[in-house]
């Protein structure tokens, strides 16, 4: 946040008078309202099945019993390290081969760049679900269906991530570039070494977006899994809710374990997310 | 690979000294980009024209496809069901957009002039952001059941206003499903405004202030229009966003489908359905097609607005 740049508005000034102090009041208590689904699933996971009607916030007599139970069977922890391992894969491909693509598109001058930067961004405009059948025919045919490669295989790569790292490369300026070379450093350890470390604000923009996609994602996993244990944490939580029925109380430990991983690295990454949201938004 | 010819043998290491830097660092550029290039031809761009062939055949995963021409084209617009969805999935679109658009551009504007808790506030707005689909699909569902479960209910019961039936009712089933699509989306759309506001020099508003325009003039003449780049992002984004609703809808609906009566079914579940619960995959294709020419054409369509209005 710091980081950007700010416009302090004179208005702050004017902190005494009544409307700020308004708008300032609906604003938390319009806060507090989105947060609200939140702290109801918590707060019923935390009762008893006895106590799930009761609609007080705070448990008359919290018990962490549900998260035994839940985590007891094995299968949410065999979920959480499925959607763990995919969504790491998955972003760790991300950074390395649409910032190789970006920084190639932004920095090398070469017959057909324009049309390879053209092809690639014109992906964006078709939509996954329009891929999933053929996707789904080709890993039937490779054998891919129900494994963590089949998962995975269709993101390894994307024309966002290419686009805003190329927009990044582009700020670059090619004189560290043209001393490396200089320097007698190959063109690979020049992109690596040189030009990577330049353009870490959007590394962990591309990073952050690409982990939470594929750790949210529900529809193309939900499609080419189909035995239990591959199941990611979304896929594997929708199929125990259905499950669990009207077990109320089950159901919200379950949607609290998918959704703890992702409020714990806000918590601790809070700045370090917002601004690479910005980033993305203002450059994509 | 190029690396291994510079330390590799004297042969090779002749052969490539004897190209020129330029030629040298095109070889390099072809290099870096043969792998994705395979990606791109292989994972996007063959299955979208194989997405378009089999939406011309009978496919159903059991027997080869045949040609049929358009047939599935002409079953889906003979089909009450898919007009009905066709109809659903604009209005998670025409509902939502605007709705989420001005709700986060007046909480940005405010909380951009917060200054006491700022990060906590902007935190609260975030987190549902952060949030998996499919888990809030059914913390909101919960939310909805009647009473003496359901919280909203509750709280309606409590005031002394009458119960309502929310998911089960196919009026309200719609809006019921796309509020938590809203309320997800909404802290992106704050911190992307946000952003924008804060990239308007203030010199515009210093200026507008010493000729003796108030607030209201500052907004709609300076802060809207430059704006624009921000809000057509954000539209496009957004409107991208409802279009291809299906986590929440899936999750709220398990019992039924898209019910009651097809009420909240969007596109991609009756996809989902057509491909992969009566695996007619040439039918579903055709479904998919069309989903890529709305999406197409909204896109084009809010381009070409955002330009003439300026």
């Amino acid at each position: 946040m710091t980081a950007m740049p700010s416009t302090e508005l004179p208005a702050n000034r004017r902190d005494i008078r009544p409307g700020p102090i308004i708008a300032w009041t609906v604003l938390l208590i319009g806060g507090l309202i989105m947060v609200t689904p939140l702290l109801f699933m918590f707060s019923t996971s935390l009762k008893t099945a006895g106590q799930v009607y009761d609609l007080r916030l705070i448990p008359a007599a919290p018990t962490f019993d549900n998260y035994l139970k839940v985590l007891g069977d094995g299968r949410f922890m065999q979920w959480f390290f499925n959607s763990t391992f995919i969504a790491l894969t998955v972003t760790v491909s991300n950074v390395f081969f649409d910032s190789l693509v970006g920084y190639t598109l932004a920095k090398f001058e070469f017959r057909g760049r324009y049309f390879i930067f053209l092809a690639i961004l014109s992906t964006l405009m078709i939509p996954t679900e329009m891929l999933v059948i053929p996707w789904y025919l080709m890993s039937s045919q490779l054998g891919w269906l129900d494994t963590y490669w089949g998962i995975m295989f269709p993101g390894m790569m994307t024309a966002f991530g290419t686009f805003l790292m190329k927009q990044f490369f582009e700020t670059v300026p090619n004189d560290f570039l043209e001393a490396a070379r200089v320097d007698g450093l190959n063109e690979f350890t020049i992109w690596w070494k040189i030009a990577m470390p330049m353009v870490v604000p959007a590394i962990s923009a591309l990073a952050i977006f690409t982990f939470l996609g594929n750790w949210t994602a529900f529809f193309w996993p939900l499609i080419v899994t189909t035995s239990k244990e591959l199941y990611t944490l979304p896929v594997g939580l929708s199929s125990f809710a259905v499950e669990q029925s009207i077990k109320w109380e089950m159901i919200m430990t379950g949607a609290a374990l998918a959704t703890i991983p992702t409020l714990l690295v806000f918590l601790v990454l809070q700045r370090f997310i917002v601004r690479g949201v910005m980033l993305a938004g203002l450059k994509g | 690979m190029a690396s291994d010819s510079i330390t590799g043998e004297a042969a090779s290491s002749r052969l490539w000294d004897r190209f020129s830097i330029k030629t040298k660092r095109v070889i390099w550029a072809w290099t870096f980009l043969a792998l994705p290039i395979l990606f791109y031809a292989g994972i996007r761009f063959y299955p979208t024209l194989q997405a378009f062939w089999l939406s011309l055949t009978d496919w159903d995963l059991l027997r080869p496809a045949n040609f049929i021409g358009l047939v599935n084209y002409q079953k889906m617009f003979a089909d009450p069901v898919f007009w009905k969805v066709f109809q659903n999935t604009f209005l998670y679109l025409l509902i939502g957009t605007p709705l989420s658009l001005v709700l986060s551009f007046v909480i940005a504007f405010y909380l951009d002039r917060v200054r006491f808790m700022h990060g906590f506030i902007r935190a609260l707005y975030f987190l549902p952001f952060l949030t998996t689909a499919a888990a809030m699909g059914w913390v909101w569902r919960w939310f909805y059941q009647p009473v003496p479960i359901g919280v909203i209910n509750g709280v309606l019961g409590s005031l002394g206003i009458e119960q309502q039936p929310f998911l089960r009712s196919t009026v309200q089933a719609l809006p019921t499903v796309l509020v938590p699509a809203i309320w997800a989306g909404l802290g992106f759309q704050i911190i992307i405004f946000m952003a924008g506001l804060r990239a308007i020099p203030s010199t515009f508003y210093e200026a507008a202030r010493i000729d003796g325009l108030g607030e209201w003039a500052i907004l709609r003449k300076i802060t809207i229009p430059l704006l624009k780049p921000t809000t057509v992002f954000l539209v496009v984004f957004s409107s991208i966003g409802f279009l291809r609703i299906f986590d929440q809808v899936y999750n709220m609906t398990t019992n039924d489908p898209g019910g009651p009566l097809n009420a909240t079914k969007p596109l991609v579940l009756m996809i989902y359905q057509t491909a992969f619960s009566s695996y007619q995959m040439g039918y579903a294709a055709a479904q998919t097609v069309v989903l890529f020419s709305i999406l197409l054409a909204v896109s084009l369509l809010q381009l070409w607005i955002m330009r003439e209005k300026k």
